[in-house]
């Protein structure tokens, strides 16, 4: 090993320039592709980190507008989800998959009046199923339970910002658990403090979703129905059963069983799995163009080292008349090689890394508001050990290619020819 | 007998096809001091090159050491080379950027033998030859008549039965030609070393025991030379 890198570097040491400009194409396309992986991951993070919460495997129904006429009635009428339509999901027909059912109704624009400061908040009708569906996390007290839907409570929960606000004073949001709120003139005792992301001014109050028709609203009206499944895990699968769903409730409000228009069903699960899938394709995308870069260094690589045996061929011919196998003129070429490209590169990964981290503290800590949810455009852009143990062999596997011809070429060497050329 | 060459013939084909040696026969037996003389492109070179295990030949039988050499593998040619065979070239041969020990250690290192052992041998034998001091040298900081000896302490370090030289004076003043031919004399009488010695000079050619003729491809006159007196040490007296 020591006379192996003896010999590679009184052989690099002769051409200094050479190899540095050269060395420096194969940084330059690890750099590439460790900075292009990094930002994919800031950007698929940043992507996941709006759904991260959530339970992966529900469907959200929302009412709609019907797009063909049935049974009588015209087209383009509104359709609302109803309580009926969460007590046939909770039913025997989808016991099959459906495992719990959560629904929840809000119209906005509700009045927090504290003191003589008036604050805009929008009430939510909750299920207790909506804390795990929605990924609540609870910061004190507890959330909306069964009891409270039963016994239609008045009790809220807030989230930590309003609390905050409510109290006048970062963290302590404690400070509201039992205390009393009024909301359009109706008295709620607040049992809880939700954690909000808070980038924004999270103003959603929940409350039994039993209590808020008792208050607001004398009819069966739902804004939205999750609930959670198992036991579908083809994509297939899933439109099987999304079609099934939608045929019970179209018929329950008289709207063609087909009709998709009548009831818009997402579903989380599969959409995280398209999403699994572009994420997949993306990383794949980003190595392709990085690979593509660093073949440039390589091709680079494996023209010195022709340069080099053409150079060489003198030397490779004495070495040979005095004893040296091919395969010994072949590990000098190869080590060369690769030790050339695994230096140069580890070089190119360390600066990427360091771009990476550049680019974490510069753009990966700035948000936009979109639809007024704060969102970071990239979240951790950073590589992890992973990729940089792959980038490295992507460098020798490509060094060793980048080998291989010159090599070759060098094995071949007849000594008596060799032995002539220098005489030239 | 060491070396037993039968009906040897090599033709070169560049173009057009040049027949240079047109059925060697010569035996050659385990410590002889042999030289091989004759004019220019009688194909001396070839011969040796062939006797070296760096050419091939066309036809005929070469045996050495009691082995048939031909169409062997690389692998198997570079043992002969490494273990059997030291050479000695004219134009010194010495890789440029390695050190005199370092030249001199190199077959070693392909025999697989540890850094601290080779380097001492190489050292050893550098000082034998009064080369002490210039180890740590490179070939362009010494005089013809030093990268000679270096030279031969490469083709020695082995311990090799044959040293094959092509005219190794050729590149060297009288003075350190008859210093470079009598080591090869001395390493022939005590170490019992067979060497064959291509030369145009007859000085270097009277310091063998035996003086091989190659005449348009074929072995002429083979003069006996025990007594040396064949001619003189001396550059005007070229054949
Ligand atoms: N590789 C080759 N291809 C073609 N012709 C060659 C080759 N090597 C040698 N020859 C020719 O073969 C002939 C013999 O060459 P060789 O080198 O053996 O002669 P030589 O006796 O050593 O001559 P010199 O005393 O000049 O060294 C010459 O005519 C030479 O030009
Ligand atoms: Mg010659």
């Amino acid at each position: 090993m020591h006379d192996l890198f003896t010999e590679i570097w009184s052989s690099v040491r002769r051409n200094k320039l050479r190899t540095i400009l050269t060395g420096l194409a194969v940084s330059w396309g690890i750099f590439i592709i460790i900075l292009l992986l990094g930002a994919g991951n800031g950007l698929m993070n940043a992507f996941m980190k709006q759904s991260h919460d959530f339970a992966t495997n529900t469907m959200e129904l929302y009412g709609g507008l019907t797009t063909k006429p049935y049974d009588g009635l015209q087209q383009g009428r509104w359709v609302p989800l109803t309580e009926q339509d969460v007590k046939i999901l909770q039913g025997p027909l989808f016991s099959d998959h459906i495992d719990e059912v959560s629904a929840s109704v809000a119209d906005g624009n509700n009045k927090l009046i504290e003191g003589t400061r008036t604050y805009t908040v929008t009430l939510y009708g909750v299920y207790p199923a909506n804390k795990d569906m929605n990924g609540e996390k609870i910061l004190a007290g507890r959330y909306i339970n069964e009891n409270d839907l039963n016994e239609r409570r008045k009790v809220a929960v807030i989230s930590d910002v309003q609390a905050e606000d409510l109290m006048g004073g970062r963290d302590n949001y404690k400070a509201i658990l039992g205390r009393a709120i009024t909301v359009d003139d109706q008295v709620f005792t607040v049992v809880g403090v939700r954690r909000s992301d808070r980038q924004w001014r999270d103003t959603r109050i929940h409350v039994p979703f039993s209590t808020y028709k008792l208050i607001f609203a004398y009819d069966d009206l739902v804004n939205k129905i999750t609930f959670t499944f198992h036991g579908l895990r083809t994509q297939k699968e899933n439109e099987a059963f999304e079609k099934r769903v939608r045929a019970v409730l179209n018929r329950a409000h008289r709207a063609a069983p087909d009709d998709e228009g009548a009831l818009y069903v997402w579903n989380r699960f599969t959409q995280n799995m398209q999403m699994n899938r572009g994420t997949d394709i993306l990383t794949k995308a980003l190595w392709v163009v990085g690979i593509f870069t660093l073949l440039g260094g390589i091709v680079g690589v494996s023209n010195i080292m022709l340069i080099t045996v053409k150079e060489r061929t003198h030397e490779f011919g004495i070495r040979k008349a005095i004893g040296a196998k091919p395969k010994d003129i072949t590990k000098l070429i190869l080590a060369e090689s690769i030790t050339i490209t695994a230096l140069f590169g580890i070089f190119g990964m360390l600066l990427g890394l360091g771009a990476c981290e550049v680019m974490n503290a510069t753009i990966g800590s700035t948000s936009m508001d979109i639809f007024g949810e704060s969102v970071k455009l990239l979240d951790n852009p950073r590589v992890g050990w992973g990729v940089a143990i792959e980038a490295t062999i992507v460098l020798i596997v490509a060094g060793t290619i980048a080998g291989l011809s010159p090599a070759t070429k060098a094995a071949k060497v007849r000594p008596i020819e060799a032995l002539r050329e220098g005489k030239g | 007998m060491l070396i037993e060459l039968k009906g040897i013939h090599k033709t070169y084909d560049n173009g057009q096809p040049l027949h240079v040696l047109k059925g060697i026969d010569l035996s050659i037996d385990n410590g002889e001091f042999v030289s091989i003389m004759g004019s220019s492109g009688s194909g001396k070179s070839t011969l040796l090159n062939i006797l070296g295990i760096l050419d091939n030949y066309d036809e005929g039988e070469y045996h050495l050491d009691g082995h048939l050499i031909k169409g062997l593998k690389e692998r198997e040619a570079a043992d002969y080379r490494n273990r059997t065979i030291g050479f000695v070239f004219q134009s010194f041969n010495l890789i440029p950027f390695k050190t005199a020990v370092e030249n001199v250690e190199l077959p070693l290192f392909y025999q697989g033998v540890s850094r601290t052992k080779r380097r001492e041998a190489a050292m050893q034998l550098l000082d034998k030859l009064g080369l002490a001091n210039w180890a740590k040298h490179y070939p362009n900081e010494m005089s013809g008549g030093q990268k000679q000896r270096v030279a031969i302490a490469r083709a020695l370090i082995t311990h090799p039965r044959i040293i094959l030289a092509d005219e190794p004076t050729g590149a060297l003043d009288s003075k350190t030609s008859v210093e470079v031919m009598d080591l090869l004399g001395q390493l022939n009488r005590e170490e019992k070393v067979t060497i064959i010695v291509v030369t145009h000079e007859s000085g270097v050619a009277n310091c063998a025991n035996k003086i091989v003729h190659i005449k348009d491809g074929l072995i002429g006159e083979i003069e006996l030379n025990s007594q040396h007196h064949a001619s003189t040490f001396d550059k005007n007296n070229i054949k």
